[in-house]
């Protein structure tokens, strides 16, 4: 570990313990990047939680994360950090839900519940079962739609100014004077899946680009990718181990022991057969062009 | 509704037949609770709070809060930004304290990719940040000082804010919105007279004048009757509502990140933590005195252990080369175009990192697709769990406690909102 980001020592017997107490709300337990994340059942997280908190000493829970994930089935993670003080540890539980499904609060178990939840609803549109005051909060009063996910555009459907003639702010459609620029940094040669601007004109798939930047790739994406590029041999190398390598000595087979000359001869034969031939060209075909002299007096 | 069995009568018949609520009667006078609008507008709400407070007279009942009239969309801004492009956004959270905000995220990436980061410039963010501490701490301390009717001691604090934020200036170019902790390090090396100044600071100027300030505060008979006994938050009351910082502290908890999971040089570092025992605003305030006498005594050993050497990771694939080296060299000229540009990758994985900012555990949970933009940057504001909580602190206090319980919090709405 060479980082200097915040020293959390892992608690030993964290598994053994989450596993025993959970049982199978228990869903999935990792450990990544010094970190403990577990994935709990959506509708157990209330028990889980007051678990958590009365059995294994997380006494904080500081943060309530909402993730959008759109090509999953289920597409919204909300993820609870809790924070052990006596223990100085700290744990992340996921659960994952759908626009339409609402996960339990757990207002009754961390009062501190219930803006985060507010936000998650504000940002995401998660519904949170037992809130007591589930409003918006950082959105504009009588806002819609939720910002925070994937397909919610980063300018929003609408902007405020204030009116001089009606002397009063007013609500009115997006204009952008100029379109968001989102550039696009995947590399062509590690696996961009789509047709790159101006190849559709050299007839590579024949299919047109979209419209605006591609979809990034997605974490699983990048590590199939990555995955294959480590898994193929790398290409032999091009070397000349061996004199027969270069080209030169005995040939290898008949097309290679003919000599350039020969090729020249028999095409201009060829070609005199068909057009009408010079007397010139017929007795000297075979005088070589004289090699042309470097230029003197230039520069080099 | 005649039937209720609530019907009183007062002295004549003026009342005869009707119900009347007399729970909350001084007399024989019915008063009904009402509410006003506290802010968003007002001197006292340190930026733009709407407080809601139903009265009973002047008694407050309920308190509710509205937030986001500052939400400005920070993380999905920094959806669509390089890891390098999203930085500055930090520094306009919390506009009072930008480079504890910086510190935060900068530990996150670096956490991500496992990257190492050079002595000096740990020492240097490490010194910078306690800096941003007492820069922080004396807008704070001035102000709520003021919101209970001090003048004089906040425009002696400001002088010592303004020297803060000329350091700041002298390291980064900017007085406020940094930008000087970068991935893998800080953005340039501090000129040597930046460290004697600062160093002759903290050991003259600084007790001297704070001390001075704090000597008009923290034994006057006014402040403490706008102070002690007010919004008293138990330390059970302090966990379950997500605490942190110097409100977890003034309720008794000695906690502190810096302490218990240090970063950057803070395990090197010797200092105390404050904490109160009665779990009030002034509590909560003298803790503040006391961290910045507490963040002066890290500085002068950042001075005194700082190491020469490299001021950021020399990764060239992460952390750009410096201008001048770019003009001479065509590999850091790729570099430098490279990373300007297109940025660096970062591993798929996510983090969650918190540090000690100066009003509490300021956390970002950062996750990585693999790209350079980060897929989801969540940030955890300190500002939020402590606002939120105004409801159970204020209840029962009179009107003019709500500046008090505000100042005491240590609110900017730059960060609550983002």
């Amino acid at each position: 570990m060479a980082h200097a980001a915040p020293l959390i020592s892992p608690r030993a017997t964290l598994a053994a313990e989450l596993k025993q107490l959970l049982g199978t709300d228990l869903l999935a337990h990792d450990f990544a990047a010094d970190e403990d994340s577990i994935t709990v059942d959506r509708d157990a997280i209330a028990g889980v939680m007051i678990a958590l908190r009365d059995n294994l000493e997380y006494q904080q829970m500081m943060e309530i994360a909402g993730v959008d994930y759109p090509e999953r089935a289920e597409r919204f993670e909300v993820v609870y950090h809790l924070l052990s003080v006596t223990r100085n540890h700290r744990l992340r539980v996921r659960v994952s839900t759908d626009e339409a499904t609402p996960v339990p609060t757990i207002v009754p178990v961390w009062p501190n519940a219930g803006w985060l939840e507010r936000e998650v609803f504000d940002m995401y549109g998660v519904l949170f079962a037992g809130n007591p005051d589930l409003r918006r909060i950082l959105t504009d009063y009588g806002f819609q739609g939720h910002p925070q996910r994937k397909d919610f555009p980063l300018t929003g459907y609408i902007e405020l100014r204030y009116s001089e003639e009606d002397k009063r702010v007013v609500y009115e459609p997006v204009k952008l004077a100029q379109d968001f620029r989102n550039f696009d940094f995947l590399s062509p040669w590690e696996g961009a899946d789509y047709v790159l601007p101006g190849d559709e004109k050299a007839g590579g798939t024949g299919e047109a680009p979209g419209k605006g930047a591609p979809t990034p790739m997605t974490a699983q994406e990048v590590k199939a990718s990555d995955d294959k590029a480590k898994a193929s041999p790398p290409p032999t190398p091009k070397t000349t181990d061996s004199p027969a390598q270069t080209g030169a000595g005995a040939k290898v087979n008949k097309a290679a022991s003919k000599t350039s000359r020969d090729g020249a001869k028999s095409k201009v034969a060829t070609k005199e057969a068909k057009t009408p031939a010079t007397s010139k060209a017929e007795k000297a075909p075979a005088k070589p062009r004289a090699p042309r002299k470097p230029k003197t007096g230039g520069d080099a | 509704m005649t039937d209720t069995p609530t019907i009183r009568h007062h002295g004549g018949d003026m009342f005869e037949g009707y119900p009347v609520d007399t729970a909350n009667t001084a007399g024989d006078q019915a008063v009904t609770n009402y509410t006003i609008n506290f802010g968003p507008q007002h001197p006292a709400a340190h930026g733009v709070l709407r407080l809601v407070l139903e009265l009973d007279g002047e008694i407050i009942e309920r308190v509710d809060p509205h937030v986001g009239l500052l939400h400005r969309g920070t993380e999905k801004l920094i959806e669509y930004k390089t890891y390098l492009q999203a930085l500055p956004y930090f520094d306009r959270l919390d506009y009072c304290s930008p480079l504890g905000m910086e510190h935060s995220y900068v530990l996150a990436i670096e956490k991500l990719l496992d990257l190492e980061v050079p002595a000096r410039a740990q020492y240097l963010r490490t010194m910078f940040a306690e800096l941003t501490r007492i820069c922080n701490h004396m807008l704070n301390i001035g102000s709520h000082v003021m919101d209970v009717g001090a003048m004089t001691p906040n425009l002696w604090v400001f002088e010592l804010r303004e020297d803060c934020l000329n350091f700041f200036e002298r390291a980064s170019g900017a007085r406020m919105h940094s930008a000087y902790f970068r991935p893998g390090g800080v953005h340039q090396d501090v000129p040597e007279k930046l460290l004697v100044d600062i160093g002759e600071w903290v050991e003259t100027r600084l007790p001297k004048l704070f001390g001075d300030a704090m000597s008009l505060v923290i034994d006057n008979r006014i402040f403490k009757q706008r102070n002690v006994d007010i919004a008293t938050v138990s330390k059970e009351d302090a966990l379950a509502w997500g605490f942190s910082g110097p409100m977890i502290r003034g309720s008794g908890i000695a906690w502190d990140l810096r302490k218990s999971q240090p970063y950057d040089a803070y395990a090197a570092m010797e200092f105390d933590i404050p904490v109160g025992t009665r779990g009030d605003c002034y509590d909560r305030f003298m803790v503040r005195v006391e961290e910045v006498y507490q963040s002066a005594k890290i500085i002068k050993q950042c001075l005194r252990d700082m190491p020469t050497g490299p001021i950021a990771s020399l990764d060239r694939k992460i952390v750009p080369p410096k201008r001048g080296e770019m003009k001479q060299s065509m590999e850091s000229l790729i570099h430098h175009f490279k990373l300007y540009t297109e940025g660096f990758h970062v591993p798929a994985g996510e983090v969650y990192v918190a540090t000690e900012s100066p009003k509490g555990e300021f956390g970002v949970y950062l996750v990585s697709d693999g790209t350079n933009k980060p897929y989801r940057c969540k940030i955890r504001p300190t500002a939020f769990s402590h606002l939120q909580a105004m409801d159970m602190m204020s209840k029962g206090h009179m009107l003019a406690d709500t500046t008090a319980i505000i100042g005491a919090i240590d609110v900017v709405f730059g960060e609550c909102d983002r």
